[in-house]
C-alpha cells in the first residue's frame, strides 16, 4: 500500500520503537505515512508551521498547547521518534501488559503527567493560579466575564489544593481526577 | 399504615360498587317524554322536562359523573397504594415497586370479580398506547444522559435491532417447533402465529426496565445500554408486529413482501426520528418567545412532545422514537430559554405524570390478569418462558462478542449477564397481544403473555438486585462533578480531539466537535434567546455547585433563624430590605396593579424594581440579586458580578455580601406573594 517511501523498512529503528512504545508494526507504518503527509518540506522533521497547517487544530481552543507538547524542551522540530513517543501516551492502557507498568508511555500516570504538562507551561511542577486562569480563558473564551473566570479559578484551586500553597501539584491534580476513568478518556483507537 | 390500608380497601369496594352500578341499572326515565320529532315540522323540540314524582331532598346522579369519577378513583387507588408501600422502609428495598403494584392490582381485580362475578375492566390497548405510555417515555427521553447515550449509540442500536430480530426469529421458530411436537393441543397454531407471538413477546419493555433499574444504581454504561435498547427496539417491534399481522391477512407471503418489511424498519425508525426532530426544534423555537408568559412555557414542552408521538402513531411510525428524539432535541434549548421556575415545573410534572402512568399500568396489569378468557397449556407456556430466557442470553452473548471488538470499553461478562437478565417484559406485550385479530388460540397467547410478564417482573425483577450485589457489578458514581473535574475533563476532551486531528483520525471527538460547532453557530443562535446564550458546561457546573451550596447555607441559616426571630437584632441589610418591601407593597397598592394575575407574575416585580434603580450602588447590586433571585432561584453570581466594579482582590468579600442578600429576600418574597 503506497510507495516505497512509506513502507516500514524505511522507518529508522523500527524494532526499537516497537519495543519502547508498544505500537505494532502496522500502527507505526500508518503513523509514518501520516508523518510524511504532515512534513511538507520533506525534511524528515516537523516544525511548528507544519502542525499549524492542520486546519482543525487551528479551531481547537488549546491547539497551541497541544502543538507545544510535541516539542521537547529546547528542540524546535519533531522527528519521527518524538512524534511516536508523544502519541504512545494515547494507547489503551491494557495493551502493554508485557512491560513493567510504570515505564510505559500509556500508563495512567504518564497520561496524567501529559495532561498536567499542558497546564504547567513553565515546567515548575505546579499549576499556579495564573496558569489555571490562562487555561480557563482559552477553554471558556469570550463567554464569561473576568470576575467569573476569577471565581471559577478560585473555586478550582480551593477544591484541589490540599496543602494550601495556592497552586496545584501533580499529586493534587491526580487526586482531583481520581473519579474520572482517565484510561477510558485518553485513548485513541489507532485503527486505520 | 393501617389507616392507609383501610382507605385503600374502602376505595376498592367503592370502585367495585360503582362499576357494579353499570349495565344492570338503567338510568331513570324522564317522567315526561318529549313529543316525537315527526310531529314537529319546525324541528324545534320541546325540551324534555325531568319532573320527579315527588320533590326529594337528596338525589344521586351517578351517571352524570361516571367516567371521570371512575378514572379519578383508579388514580386515587394507585397513588394511595404507592404511598402505602413507601411508608414501610423495608419492603421497597426487597421487592420492586412494580411487583407490589401488580399484587395490588390482582387484589383489586379479585375483589371486583368477586363482587360482580364478571371480568373487571381491562386495560384497553388504545388507552395504554395513547395515554399511559407517552408520559413515561417522555420522562425517560427528557432525562436521558445525552452524552453517554450518543457515545454508546452504535452498541445500543446493535442490541436493539439485531438483538430483537434474533429473539423474534428464534422464539417464533422454536415455538413453532414445540407446536409441531404437540399436535394434539397446539396443532392449529400456524408458523405465522408463532412468529407474531414471538415478535410481541421478544421486545424488552422500557417501563418495566425503568422501574426496576432506577432503584438499582448500576454503572451508567450498563444502565444506558439496557435502557436505550428497550427504547429503541420499539421501531423493530412495531414493524415486525404490523408486518406479521398483515401477512396473516394476506393469502400468501412472498419474498418481496419480506424485503418490503425490511425497508419498512428503516422507514419507521428514521421517520420517527425526523418527526421527533421536527417537533423538538419547533418546541425549542417556541420556547424562545415565552419569557413574557412564563407560566405556559412548560405546557409547550408537553404539547409538542405529545404531538410528535401522536403524529408518528398516525403515520404508523415509531412513536417512542419520535417522542424520545423530541425530548432529547428540545431539552438543551428549552432549558436555556425558560426560567428556573418553569424548568423545575417541567421536571416536576414530567416525573409526576410518568410515575402516575407507571403505577396505573402495573395496577391494570394486575387487574387484567383476573379474567375469564384464560386458556392454559403446559407445554406452550413453559416452552415460551424457557425460550425467552435462552434466546435472550444467547443473543446478548453473541452480539457482545462481536461488538466488543469495536468498542473502547468492553462490556464485561457481568454486565452482559445483567443485560440478558434485565430483559423484562411489560405492558407493551400485553397490549399488543390483545390487538391480535381473533383466532382460536388467542386466549392461549393472552395467558402466556401474562405469565411471561408476571414471571419477568416478579422473579427477575426481585432477584436482579441481589444478583447485582452478588456479582459486584460496578455501580453509579456520585452526581455532580467538581469544577476541577469538569475543567480537566474538558481539557482532556480538547486534547483528544487535537491529537485525533494530528493523527488524521476521524474518531468520536471529531464528530462531536463538528456537531458542537454546528450547534453553536446555527442552532443555538437561532433557538435560544439573546441573553441566555453563553453558558459553557464549566460555567454551568460551577453555578450549579454555587446554587447547591447556597441552598445548604440557606437551610442552615433558616434552621437557625426560626427559633430566634424575636431575640436577634436585625442587621442593617435586613432593615433595608424590610423597608423596601414595605414601600414596594405600598407602591403596588397605590398604582392599582392587580395583586395577582397569572400573566404578570414576574412583570409586577420588574416594574417596581425599576423604580428603585435610582437608589445607591449597593442597593442596586442587592436589588439585582433579588430580581435575579426571583427569576433564577439562587444564581447569585451572574448579575452581582456584572455590576460590581471593585478590584480583583476583594472579590471574595463581595461574593459573600450579595449572596446573603438574595437569601434573606427570598424568604420575605415568598411571604409577600
Amino acid at each position: 500500500m503506497g510507495s516505497n517511501k512509506s513502507s516500514v523498512q524505511n522507518v529508522p529503528d523500527v524494532q526499537e520503537l516497537i519495543q519502547e512504545t508498544g505500537f505494532s508494526a502496522s500502527h507505526l507504518q500508518r503513523l509514518y505515512e501520516r508523518f510524511h503527509l504532515l512534513d511538507r518540506d520533506q525534511m524528515g522533521r516537523l516544525r511548528v508551521q507544519d502542525f499549524e497547517a492542520i486546519p482543525e487544530l487551528a479551531g481547537n481552543p488549546i491547539g497551541d498547547r497541544i502543538i507545544g507538547a510535541f516539542f521537547y524542551p529546547g528542540k524546535d522540530s519533531v522527528d519521527f521518534h518524538d512524534f511516536v513517543r508523544v502519541l504512545a501516551h494515547f494507547q489503551p492502557t491494557d495493551s502493554n501488559t508485557k512491560r513493567k507498568s510504570e515505564e510505559v508511555y500509556n500508563s495512567p500516570n504518564r497520561k496524567l503527567q501529559f495532561a498536567f504538562q499542558l497546564y504547567d507551561q513553565d515546567q515548575d511542577g505546579k499549576i499556579s493560579r495564573a496558569e489555571l486562569l490562562q487555561v480557563l480563558q482559552e477553554l471558556l473564551g469570550i463567554e464569561v466575564t473576568d470576575e467569573q473566570l476569577q471565581s471559577i479559578a478560585e473555586r478550582a484551586i480551593k477544591e484541589a489544593d490540599l496543602d494550601q500553597d495556592d497552586a496545584i501539584s501533580f499529586e493534587e491534580f491526580k487526586k482531583s481526577l481520581e473519579k474520572v476513568d482517565v484510561n477510558r478518556k485518553m485513548r485513541i483507537g489507532f485503527l486505520s | 399504615m393501617s389507616s392507609l390500608l383501610l382507605s385503600t380497601l374502602a376505595l376498592t369496594c367503592l370502585a367495585a360498587g360503582c362499576s357494579g352500578l353499570n349495565p344492570p341499572v338503567d338510568p331513570p326515565e324522564p317522567q315526561t317524554l318529549p313529543p316525537s320529532p315527526g310531529q314537529n315540522g319546525s324541528g324545534e323540540d320541546v325540551p324534555s322536562v325531568d319532573v320527579p314524582r315527588a320533590l326529594g331532598l337528596f338525589s344521586v346522579d351517578y351517571h352524570h359523573v361516571q367516567a371521570p369519577f371512575e378514572i379519578v378513583l383508579w388514580i386515587m387507588l394507585a397513588s394511595l397504594a404507592k404511598l402505602g408501600f413507601h411508608w414501610s422502609g423495608r419492603v421497597p428495598a426487597v421487592v420492586p415497586e412494580s411487583c407490589l403494584l401488580i399484587m395490588v392490582g390482582l387484589l383489586v381485580g379479585g375483589v371486583i370479580y368477586g363482587v360482580r362475578h364478571s371480568a373487571p375492566p381491562t386495560l384497553s390497548a388504545d388507552a395504554f398506547f395513547l395515554f399511559l405510555l407517552p408520559p413515561i417515555v417522555l420522562d425517560a427521553g427528557y432525562f436521558l444522559p445525552g452524552k453517554l447515550f450518543f457515545e454508546n449509540l452504535g452498541t445500543i442500536l446493535w442490541y436493539a435491532v439485531l438483538g430483537t430480530l434474533w429473539n423474534v426469529l428464534g422464539i417464533g421458530l422454536s415455538l413453532y417447533g414445540v407446536c409441531l411436537l404437540c399436535p394434539a393441543s397446539l396443532g392449529d397454531v400456524s408458523l405465522l402465529h408463532c412468529l407474531l407471538f414471538g415478535s410481541l413477546i421478544a421486545a424488552v419493555d422500557p417501563v418495566a426496565v425503568l422501574s426496576v433499574f432506577q432503584e438499582m444504581h448500576v454503572n451508567e454504561q450498563l444502565h444506558i445500554l439496557v435502557f436505550g435498547e428497550s427504547l429503541l427496539n420499539d421501531a423493530v417491534t412495531v414493524v415486525l408486529y404490523q408486518l406479521l399481522e398483515s401477512f396473516l391477512r394476506l393469502p400468501s407471503v412472498s419474498g418481496p413482501d419480506v424485503l418490503l418489511g425490511g425497508c419498512r424498519v428503516l422507514v419507521v425508525g428514521f421517520g420517527g426520528l425526523f418527526v421527533g426532530l421536527f417537533f423538538g426544534l419547533l418546541a425549542a423555537l417556541t420556547s424562545r418567545f415565552t419569557p413574557r408568559v412564563p407560566v405556559i412555557a412548560p405546557l409547550f414542552v408537553f404539547l409538542y412532545s405529545y404531538l410528535s408521538y401522536l403524529t408518528s402513531e398516525m403515520l404508523h411510525l415509531s412513536g417512542i422514537t419520535a417522542i424520545v428524539t423530541c425530548a432529547v432535541t428540545m431539552k438543551q434549548y428549552v432549558e436555556a430559554n425558560v426560567s428556573e421556575r418553569s424548568n423545575s415545573s417541567i421536571q416536576y410534572f414530567l416525573k409526576m405524570w410518568s410515575s402516575l402512568s407507571e403505577t396505573l399500568i402495573f395496577i391494570f396489569l394486575g387487574v387484567s390478569t383476573i379474567q375469564d378468557v384464560h386458556m392454559w397449556s403446559w407445554p406452550f407456556v413453559c416452552a415460551t418462558l424457557l425460550l425467552c430466557l435462552l434466546w435472550r442470553a444467547s443473543g446478548v452473548l453473541l452480539l457482545t462478542a462481536v461488538v466488543n471488538k469495536v468498542r473502547r470499553n468492553k462490556v464485561t461478562f457481568r454486565d452482559q449477564f445483567i443485560i440478558a437478565y434485565g430483559g423484562l417484559r411489560g405492558a407493551i406485550c400485553f397490549s399488543l397481544v390483545f390487538l391480535i385479530v381473533d383466532f382460536p388460540k388467542k386466549r392461549l397467547f393472552i395467558t402466556t403473555t401474562i405469565v411471561v410478564i408476571l414471571f419477568t417482573v416478579f422473579v427477575q425483577g426481585m432477584t436482579i438486585r441481589p444478583l447485582v450485589d452478588l456479582l459486584d457489578v460496578k455501580r453509579k458514581k456520585r452526581a455532580l462533578p467538581s469544577v476541577s473535574e469538569e475543567m480537566h475533563s474538558r481539557l482532556i476532551d480538547h486534547l483528544l480531539s487535537g491529537i485525533e486531528d494530528v493523527v488524521g483520525y476521524w474518531g468520536q471527538h471529531y464528530w462531536k466537535d463538528k456537531f458542537e460547532q454546528f450547534n453553536r453557530t446555527f442552532l443555538r443562535r437561532f433557538l435560544i434567546r439573546e441573553e441566555q446564550q453563553n453558558r459553557s458546561s464549566i460555567l454551568r457546573v460551577y453555578q450549579e455547585l454555587e446554587r447547591q451550596e447556597q441552598g445548604e447555607r440557606e437551610t442552615a441559616v433558616q434552621a437557625k433563624t426560626v427559633p430566634q426571630t424575636n431575640s436577634r437584632p436585625l442587621l442593617p441589610e435586613e432593615m433595608d430590605s424590610i423597608r423596601r418591601i414595605l414601600s414596594r407593597n405600598l407602591h403596588r397598592f397605590n398604582s392599582r396593579i392587580p395583586a395577582y394575575s397569572r400573566h404578570t407574575l414576574h412583570q409586577d416585580t420588574t416594574r417596581t424594581l425599576q423604580r428603585h434603580r435610582s437608589l445607591g450602588e449597593r442597593d442596586t447590586q442587592v436589588e439585582d440579586a433579588e430580581f435575579n433571585g426571583l427569576h433564577s432561584v439562587r444564581s447569585g453570581l451572574r448579575r452581582s458580578h456584572t455590576v460590581c466594579t471593585s478590584p480583583t482582590s476583594s472579590i471574595p468579600e463581595e461574593q459573600a455580601a450579595p449572596k446573603h442578600g438574595p437569601k434573606k429576600h427570598l424568604s420575605f418574597d415568598i411571604e409577600s406573594e
